[in-house]
């Protein structure tokens, strides 16, 4: 027999996939990749915001995601730019070989 | 009964398709796999009646943002990157920290107690802006669209100005300087 679904299980799936964006973010060398990871976590943020919407019967949840969707698009094209002119400089898309600012 | 259902399926989707990209090698493997999470998560936004949101996250995110990230795998030569390390050294302290971090979420909606979602009305109401929608035949869109052109009129235009400096900013920084 199935449980019905609470908003915790909801919580706990959006907890679960921004732990996993996280450690992709923590972890992987290659931007591209880091940068997937990233969308990750915001995608786990607007699961999260929607199950809100939904506890609360509040659609501005829903607006909410609307606005970090448009912020996630934005964020995706500067940092893919971003990405190609330093491949460009650099030759390497490896994040711990981008040290210039190291000391 | 068949939200449950559902709701396995598409949480195995979105959990599988995330633990796949953050592993895969490949960066293409890892965008593919990247498409499956995101398809998780827009069947989960129409099992919470955000029907707008999920034809937006099939739309732009794997129509759009995907695409973007599969042109700039092809730019970028990957071949190299592909036979060397995939990992930080410091990978194990990172999945530690996260294991801590998830432990302390788990307990923290452990204490929470269940959270039961109401049985699924017809609408949710836009109950902030101080109009209980009566409406029966309005749908999410038009009760998502009265929210954002009224009272979320200035964010939005905030955010369309954001889009333009993010696209002429990407032009700028993509483009070959002279």
């Amino acid at each position: 027999m199935l449980h019905p679904i609470t908003a915790n299980h909801y919580l706990m799936l959006s907890a679960a996939l921004l732990l996993i964006g996280t450690l992709g973010v923590l972890t992987r060398r290659n931007i591209v990749i880091v940068l997937m990871s990233i969308e990750l976590i915001l995608n786990a943020v607007n699961i999260n915001l929607v199950t809100m919407a939904r506890y609360w019967q509040n659609l501005q949840g829903q607006v909410f995601a609307i606005f970090v969707i448009t912020v996630a698009v934005a964020e995706a094209a500067i940092g893919l730019g971003i990405l190609i002119a330093l491949f460009r400089n650099k030759e390497t898309v490896q994040a711990d070989e981008i040290d210039l600012l190291k000391w | 009964m068949l939200d449950t259902f559902f709701f396995y399926i598409f949480a195995l989707l979105t959990l599988g398709g995330a633990i796949a990209t953050i592993t895969r090698r490949s960066a293409v493997h890892s965008a593919l796999s990247l498409v499956v999470s995101l398809l998780g998560v827009a069947g989960l936004y129409l099992l919470q009646q955000a029907e707008f949101l999920f034809a937006v996250q099939i739309v732009l995110y794997i129509g759009g943002i995907m695409v973007l990230f599969l042109f700039v795998i092809m730019l970028v030569n990957l071949d190299e990157a592909g036979k060397q390390r995939q990992f930080n050294r410091q990978w194990l302290l990172g999945l530690l920290a996260c294991l801590l971090v998830g432990a302390q979420m788990i307990w923290m909606l452990r204490g929470s107690g269940a959270l039961r979602l109401p049985e699924a009305p017809a609408a949710l109401s836009a109950a902030a802006s101080g109009a209980i929608s009566s409406a029966a035949g309005e749908g999410n869109v038009e009760q998502l669209a009265d929210l954002l052109f009224r009272q979320y009129l200035l964010p939005f235009e905030v955010v369309s100005l954001l889009l333009l400096v993010a696209i002429v900013g990407s032009v700028m920084l993509a483009k070959k300087s002279s």
